[in-house]
């Protein structure tokens, strides 16, 4: 596999998209390929969104240079290089490469939002990208995926991870390597300066005899298929509840109230899903939760 | 515009939207600067104070109001004067503007207003160039960095030839593209001292009917001024002339780079004659601008034909995928033959409270309170969503304590009512309101939410941090003493961290009849400084899966392989934790521990 950015539109303008988790220095690659391309000579335009970056959100860059650049944001299908620094957020963008020539490189770690944790039914999985690197790497033209985090912490620091992928990119790209690890050196804090050498070392090295990272997105949790048919059934005592409203704060989808005469009743049953968080908080041992699992039935 | 890099000896750097204008304002002699921050403008006075301090003054004002007021009177005493903020900033700043664009200027006065079309970080859309036709000023509205430097530089001298006050009008797109700009030294300013002019100065009714004349023959002379300043056609083939200005501009040129474009520097007031010519040579024109139809009205009312708004989308930002599918659906350009690929579903990803941020516990406290709540404008509106879901109403920055205070004169709420607010938004214009709720003894409890700095805007210092924009010390508000002196009979100040203490603290307050203040009290952990504590660990045999933990909406916590009677157990992501210990404060079954299996402790 072997892949150089082509011009999409014809005249002279390369796009690179970069995208990625807030924390994970998206900027730092993006203002690293504007600066060589400026001091190359070629206009260049970059373009982000700030505000919500620092907040965990998804965050994106995009670079675009040539002799003359008129958007400063690339038009959904004519990217010629994405880097993405986190598998969903490559799937989220994937629609902006251009996907006759467009070259996909894509970090295959996974950060899993909490967002993605709120289904809490029985036995369900987090609601997260499910396309593996072969789904992908089979549908764009040509693409690079690997785990870049786990190389970077092997070489001494995860966060160096974006200058790997970096390393991937430069072979897109018409600049030498000593352009890049200059331009890389002033943009990395001096005490990291080795470790982003040998990242980007690492992940132009990778390139020569690229494979495609084997297994699932998510993994596979072993779910007794019974168990998410079980019913749950609430024994509130009210000659126990004192009222004391401890159930009712706690209860993480707000299913328990108190009612006119102070005592805990549950209101919202559909939303209950078993955690058992208000029977073992009640003080009084007011309340009792059991499970009816019916019968397997024998297929 | 078009730069060459390479072919001139000037300095040329590459510049966010924002820098240039900074930029521009200081090689344009600029001696005072003034803003409240609010996204996407902030870094503009950041900028600023990166030059000389015997150069420029630059400060955070309390609000977009007094940064105007600020900057008006700099004018008065003859120092060209700017104040920046996003657009709904101008909303609070718009009093002093309609009447000093009655008065005029002394020294120029540049208003310089980030418009925020597609609402990355804004609760509107609104399109500051409607301020300007309000206020009969000038609006500039530059298309890349190179332009932003340039029309904020000539906007100082429009502004004292004119004797009008000038926006220079950005977009959340220019603001933060990088793009090369050509660099040059700083412009002395003409010297001026106050000018005692009893009838310009002071805005009489005598005076202002004097003047109102004098307004409108104004911004005819600054319309006919933009026929042979910063206006420019793009010669090209064809019979459909485009006419254009700002960002939309540059994705017109993307989408049709061959088509003959009239560029206009401003949509207020139009160079009439230079439009008009446009239109007789071309036999179709049409309108392309971002958000509402000014232009393409104003064309109308000439007599122009133009389409616009029938094509490209009133609401949202433009892009060049929407400015192309206008050209389609107007019939200019063939619809590509390439099938759109189908879009995997990915889990979104919004922006969330930081791990540790101090806000998490006032909005778990007021959740288990069960309190009606209104919010306001921070970081902390993020508590609205899952799964704090804890704001009931937000509107606008400032608006919690008024809308609390009408909500208990109604009379129906059956919950105790809650206003939340942080700290620079209280500063901003929360201090007016929580005086009518002591004057209208309204039953409400005000919680202060003190992170110590201006956090949604990236960190910014304010009234009550003590420290000025340059990173000096000076005057401190304290709030305990603010809200007493307004009448607050009921304050306290609580630790953030400490949820219970919270929790009681909350649920006192909302006991107490009449006004009642709690101040939540914790640094941000991401500014001034990054805070970084030892992270702790879910112990994985005693996790019961009740994920009471999740609640907080924590980006540290999800869930681990692990499962017990049927539901994920957690764990805690390390990089992120910082041990702020409220996750622990909230486990039943004590499953959350700090290094070691030690009890995890308060920070």
């Amino acid at each position: 596999m072997s892949g150089k950015a082509k011009n999409a539109n014809g005249d002279g303008v390369t796009s690179v998209l970069v995208v990625g988790v807030g924390g994970q220095g998206v900027i730092m690659v993006s203002k690293v390929l504007a600066t060589l391309c400026q001091e190359h000579g070629l206009e260049v335009k970059q373009s982000e969104v700030h505000g919500m970056a620092k907040r965990g959100g998804a965050v994106f860059s995009h670079v675009r240079f040539g002799r003359q650049v008129h958007s400063p944001v690339i038009p959904a299908g004519e990217a010629d290089v994405l880097v993405a620094l986190e598998w969903a957020e490559g799937l989220r963008w994937l629609h902006y490469l251009n996907p006759e020539t467009g070259v996909f490189i894509s970090d295959v770690r996974k950060i899993i939002p909490p967002f993605a944790c709120r289904d809490r039914g029985r036995g369900v999985m987090p609601h997260y990208a499910r396309s593996t690197p072969r789904d992908v790497l089979e549908k764009v033209s040509v693409g690079y995926a690997m785990d870049a985090t786990d190389t970077a912490a092997r070489l001494g620091n995860e966060r160096a991870a974006n200058t790997v992928l970096l390393g991937i990119m430069s072979t897109t790209l018409p600049f030498s390597e000593n352009a890049w690890l200059e331009t890389i050196e002033r943009f990395v804090p001096p005490k990291t300066r080795e470790v982003n050498r040998a990242a980007f070392l690492a992940g132009r090295e990778w390139v020569k005899d690229a494979t495609v990272p084997q297994g699932e997105v998510l993994p596979q949790v072993e779910v007794d298929p019974a168990l998410p048919q079980a019913r749950n059934v609430w024994d509130i005592n009210p000659a126990w509840c004192k009222g004391c409203d401890i159930c009712v704060k706690f209860c993480p989808e707000r299913c328990l109230k108190l009612d006119a005469e102070g005592k805990a009743v549950m209101v919202k049953p559909e939303l209950c899903t078993g955690c058992r968080l208000c029977e073992m908080l009640c003080p009084d041992f007011a309340i009792r939760l059991s499970k009816e699992i019916p019968e397997k039935v024998s297929s | 515009m078009n730069v060459q890099p390479k072919k001139t000896n000037a300095r040329i750097e590459p510049l966010m939207g924002n820098e240039a204008i900074a930029r521009g304002a200081w090689e344009g002699g600029c001696g005072v600067a003034v803003a409240y921050p609010g996204t996407p403008s902030t870094e503009i006075l950041q900028t600023v104070g990166t030059f000389p301090a015997e150069d420029i003054y630059a400060e955070w004002a309390s609000n977009e109001k007094t940064a105007l007021d600020i900057a008006i009177g700099a004018s008065f005493g003859g120092k060209r004067a700017l104040c920046a903020m996003k657009h709904v900033g101008l909303n609070v700043a718009s009093d002093s503007l309609m009447s000093f664009s009655y008065i005029g200027v002394n020294a120029g006065l540049v208003i310089v207003v980030a418009d925020d079309p597609g609402m990355h970080s804004s609760q509107n859309e609104q399109d500051t160039r409607l301020y300007a036709r309000f206020a009969n000023v000038p609006v500039l509205e530059p298309a890349d960095a190179q332009e932003a430097l340039d029309y904020t530089k000539t906007a100082f001298a429009l502004s004292e030839e004119f004797d009008t006050p000038v926006i220079v009008r950005s977009t959340t797109r220019l603001s933060h593209t990088r793009s090369p700009v050509i660099l040059s030294e700083r412009q002395a300013a003409p010297q001026r001292a106050f000018v005692d002019d009893f009838h310009k100065n002071v805005t009489l009714p005598a005076h202002a009917r004097a003047n109102r004349p004098k307004v409108l023959a104004r911004e005819a002379r600054v319309g006919a001024w933009f026929e042979d300043h910063l206006t420019r056609i793009d010669a090209g083939k064809g019979d459909v002339g485009i006419i254009t200005v700002g960002m939309a501009y540059s994705y017109v040129k993307e989408v049709l780079p061959g088509a003959p474009v009239l560029k206009l520097a401003s949509s207020w007031p139009l160079p009439k004659k230079a439009i008009a010519e446009f239109a007789k040579a071309h036999k179709r024109i049409i309108v392309v601008e971002e958000l509402e139809p000014l232009i393409e009205e104003q064309l109308a009312i000439m007599g122009i034909r133009a389409e616009g708004k029938a094509f490209f989308p009133q609401a949202g930002e433009l892009s060049p995928e929407i400015v192309k599918k206008g050209f389609i659906e107007a019939g200019i350009i063939e619809a590509p033959k390439r099938k759109k690929p189908a879009e995997p579903e990915i889990v979104p990803r919004p922006p969330l409270l930081c791990a540790g941020c101090p806000h998490t516990s006032s909005y778990m406290a007021l959740r288990a309170l069960d309190a009606r709540v209104c919010g306001d404008i921070g970081c902390y509106t993020l508590a609205a969503i899952e799964p704090l879901r804890a704001i009931d109403t937000c509107v606008a920055m400032g608006a919690s304590i008024g809308n609390a205070v009408g909500l208990a004169k109604a009379g129906t709420e059956t919950k105790p009512i809650v206003a939340t607010i942080g700290d620079s938004t209280f500063l901003h214009s929360g201090i007016p309101p929580l005086i009518d709720a002591v004057y209208m003894r309204a039953n409400i409890t005000v919680l202060i939410l003190d992170n110590h700095i201006t956090a949604m805007t990236g960190g910014q210092d304010n009234a009550a941090t003590g420290v000025s924009l340059r990173g000096e010390p000076t005057e401190r508000v304290d709030f305990e003493k603010i809200c007493k002196a307004l009448g607050v009979k009921w304050v306290k100040t609580v630790d953030s961290y400490d949820l219970g203490a919270l929790y009681q603290a909350v649920r006192e307050a909302t006991e107490h009849k009449g006004v009642s203040v709690v101040i939540s009290n914790r640094p941000c952990v991401l500014d001034p400084v990054r805070i970084r504590g030892d992270a702790l660990e879910v112990v994985q045999e005693t996790c019961v899966a009740c994920q009471s933990c999740m609640n907080l909406g924590c980006p540290a916590i999800s869930w681990s392989d692990g499962m017990y009677d049927g539901h994920h157990k957690v764990r805690i992501d390390e990089s992120l934790c910082i041990g702020c210990s409220l996750c622990a404060q909230v486990c039943p079954s004590s499953a959350i521990r700090a290094k070691g299996g030690k009890e995890a402790k308060r920070p």
